[in-house]
């Protein structure tokens, strides 16, 4: 086979990324020879288990991806409003909404949220790195290459286009041949790994490694839903990996689990995947609700209210999430018990998320509130949740669905609870965390102008879709120009456009904070407000967190380390610290099984074969490999502590 | 960690074998043999309940109580059989409606299906 064969061709758009890509590759290789930054950048990087490191890495990733779904957003929008223009065709529109909707939540919105766990929660529980360090270096190589592998799709083969739900038959090999719908079984297949082992991680970790005297109910609120979130992440992806391997086995090797043909049952496929899907919705909302708490309650410098209820509000979703997933196909024709059921499970879900709701009004009662950014996304997102969740409720009523379903009303109330929870929580935790991992604010100014844009944006952009929807206007279709629809279209995309500019202050203002921010000189970056742990280490953090872990018995603790003058710096009680080694093997591990991967989209089985040997070699080699770590010796200890608390 | 000392795990490298072995022995059952489908299933079983015996045996300490946590194992298979009891009921639950097996889908467009799919798995 000749290269030109899996290239994409004869799409002006795909002509133009192509190059921009090829652009930007090259600009990154010459920029990293010309400042020798080769070597830094595995050493100090593609290297290391750092779990702060990693965090980084994640959100860089995610950063991007959000750019990504962001562009094919736009131009679904452009086509939307103009759909005269005749600017995507039709297979081109089906292409765009699968990738941006696949993209959005497997690659963005996950991955943003593990990226800030894995910065934070170790240092929330007093912890100096994860339990399995090497593991989540791995983890973070398997969704890296996943996402990559994913998003090739478009220049080489040909992007998926069956939707982010890949519903048989239509993904099946009869409906769908090419590689596309392979690239998306891969892609998850690949990341999921990851997403696995990093719910394992985190829960041994939160389980095994918290400071002396923490109990679970001492716990941060974001370490706890991080907890919940591990859990139904252990129990979900499993049901992903099997049904994607069905598939996989039903399109690489004819097997017949979801075709027309052989007794197959396409309508598994969506039952499948909803078991997986609705706790994934839950896994990309129970982390928001932690950032959340912690933000409101820190700058409403009050307790959380009620924080055991907030608990077990948590614990009740995650484990009401793995009942309800029939809501998703009220409409397939299971009939009306089945549904009913269902409906009674989806609506119940409702009450914990409203006690939480009222539980952040109660933080807010009477508190004097400091409105910074992190605090202003954490405002916006409790009435603009509000109408997400309760749209959901009209959803979750059976017969009402059959009229929702498939409209935009359903895109209107996805996007106001993931949006409005997910993106508005990254937003939040990204600029309330930013200190701790760069050692400087993120510019206040600037980032008011990003929020503004993006939240009006974003009201702009989705209340339409509730009326679009209500007026018959269904999902996943290109050609939309009957009158009626049109001005709340054009509405839309203002909005859209709206948003996409304030994700570039966003990023603008990274660069601009990079350049003239003040450097944080103390932990406890905002006004000395820090109520968790995190805020008790340095800025910038050293490499293994604490020099000494403090003894903890309440929420809350750094409060009460500052009134009685305690640090995270105890000379007397330094002791040698163990810390894990940096490896290149997670890495090499991750980019055969990526090859192998890639063997399997296009069907090349000695490529496929060839990977797997390499992953088993080197889970040989991991095997047999005796590296317990090193120990940092006190006198660093001392050193690098007297410099960053300017003893 | 600390205490490993350099040896070969042989319990591991057993247990790896053991478990390759009865999934090939499965997957020749299903594909390779001849034998009649209930014992084939049958026998799937069986080799299930082996090999999930492997993995707590010589993966998962589940033997090892001296940690202080031996009932996290058992918390956790509990609530794995609790998921896996939600996905079969369940899917029984919500999938038993009109499929009887007896091909009643399609007609026609069955057929043209079934000669796409060998084009496909033909290349
Ligand atoms: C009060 C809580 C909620 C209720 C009652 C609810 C209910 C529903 C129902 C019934 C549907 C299916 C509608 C249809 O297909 O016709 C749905 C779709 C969806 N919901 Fe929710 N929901 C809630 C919260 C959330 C949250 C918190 C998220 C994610 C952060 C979420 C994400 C989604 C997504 C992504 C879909 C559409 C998936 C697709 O078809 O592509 N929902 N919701
Ligand atoms: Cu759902």
């Amino acid at each position: 086979m000749h290269i030109t064969d899996i290239l994409v061709t004869g799409e002006p758009i795909i002509y133009g990324a192509m190059v921009s890509m090829v652009l930007v590759g090259i600009a990154l290789l010459f920029l990293l020879t010309y400042f020798k930054k080769w070597g830094w950048l595995w050493r100090e990087w593609l290297t290391t288990v750092d779990h702060k490191k990693i965090g980084v890495m994640y959100i860089l990733s995610a950063l991007l991806m959000l750019f990504r779904g962001g562009v094919d957003a736009m131009m679904m929008r452009v086509q939307l409003a103009f759909p005269d223009l005749g600017f995507l065709n039709s297979q081109h529109y089906n292409e765009i909404f699968t990738t941006h909707g696949t993209i959005m939540i497997i690659f963005m919105a996950m991955p943003f949220l593990i990226g800030l766990m894995n910065i934070i929660v170790p240092l929330q529980i007093g912890a100096r790195d994860f339990a399995f360090p090497y593991l989540n270096a791995l983890s973070f190589w398997s969704f890296f290459f996943g996402m990559a592998l994913f998003n090739i799709s478009f220049v080489i083969g040909g992007a998926p286009d069956a939707g982010w739900t890949s519903y048989t038959p239509l993904s099946g090999a009869a409906m769908s041949p090419g590689p596309g719908q392979n690239f998306y079984l891969m892609g998850l297949q690949l990341s999921g790994i990851g997403t696995l082992a990093t719910g394992i991680n985190l829960m041994v970790t939160i389980l095994k490694m918290r400071a002396p005297g923490m109990k679970l109910f001492h716990m941060p609120i974001f370490t706890w839903s991080t907890l919940v979130t591990s859990f139904i992440i252990v129990f979900a992806f499993p049901i992903l990996t099997v049904a994607l391997a069905l598939l996989t086995l039903d399109r690489i090797f004819g097997s017949q689990f979801f075709t027309l043909t052989g007794e197959g049952m396409p309508m598994m496929w969506a039952n499948l995947f909803w078991m997986w899907g609705h706790p994934e919705v839950y896994i990309v909302i129970l982390p928001a609700f932690g950032i959340f708490s912690e933000v409101i309650a820190t700058f409403a410098k009050k307790r959380l209210f009620g924080y055991n209820v907030m608990v077990w509000s948590m614990i009740v979703i995650a484990l009401l999430s793995f009942l309800v997933w029939v809501h998703h196909f009220f409409t397939m024709g299971a009939g009306a018990f089945v549904n009913s059921i269902f409906s009674i499970s989806t609506m119940l879900i409702a009450v914990p998320t409203g006690v939480k709701i009222f539980n952040w009004l109660a933080t807010l009662y009477k508190s004097k509130i400091e409105f910074t950014v992190p605090m202003m996304w954490s405002l916006a997102f409790i009435p603009s949740f509000i109408l997400g969740g309760v749209t959901g409720v009209m959803l979750g009523m059976a017969a009402a669905d059959y009229q929702f379903h498939n409209s935009y009303f359903l895109i209107a109330h996805f996007h106001y609870v993931l949006i409005a929870g997910t993106v508005f929580a990254c937003f939040a935790g990204l600029t309330f965390w930013y200190p701790k991992m760069f050692g400087h604010k993120m510019n206040e100014r600037i980032g008011k102008w990003a929020f503004w844009l993006f939240f009006f944006g974003f009201h702009v952009c989705f209340f339409p879709q509730y009326f679009l929807g209500l007026d018959g206007m269904p999902r996943r279709l290109f050609i939309t120009n009957v009158a009626e629809w049109l001005p709340l279209n054009v509405i839309s995309t203002v909005g859209a456009f709206g948003m996409g500019l304030g994700f570039m202050v966003f990023v603008y203002n990274v660069y601009y904070s990079f350049r003239y921010s003040e450097r944080e000189t103390t932990g406890d970056s905002w006004n000395g407000n820090g109520r968790t742990l995190e805020w008790a280490t340095t800025t910038p953090v050293p490499y293994y967190n604490f020099a000494t872990v403090p003894y903890v018995d309440e929420i809350d603790p750094y409060l009460r380390m500052k009134e009685e003058g305690k640090t995270t710096y105890e000379e007397s009680e330094l002791k040698p610290i163990h810390m894990p080694s940096y490896t290149a093997q997670p890495i090499l591990f991750m980019a055969l099984l990526g090859l192998a991967s890639f063997g399997l989209v296009f069907e090349w089985m000695y490529v496929a074969i060839f990977g797997l040997i390499g992953g088993v070699i080197m889970m040989i080699v991991r095997s047999f490999d005796y590296d317990d770590g090193y120990y940092v010796p006190v006198d660093e200890i001392k050193r690098t502590e007297k410099k960053a608390r300017g003893l | 960690m600390a205490s490993s000392n350099k040896r070969v795990p042989t319990n591991h490298v057993i247990g790896f074998v053991l478990s390759l072995a009865m999934t090939l022995v499965a997957a020749w059952a299903a594909i390779g043999s001849d034998l009649p489908v209930s014992w084939v299933i049958i026998g799937i079983m069986i080799l299930a309940l082996l090999q999930a015996g492997v993995q707590l045996f010589m993966f998962m300490h589940v033997t090892e109580a001296s940690s202080g946590n031996g009932h996290v194992p058992w918390n956790m298979m509990f609530h794995g059989f609790a998921l896996a009891g939600i996905i079969v009921a369940g899917s029984l639950f919500t999938m038993s409606f009109g499929f009887d097996h007896d091909g009643h889908g399609g007609g026609g467009g069955d057929h043209q299906q079934h000669e796409e799919q060998q084009d496909h798995s033909g290349h």
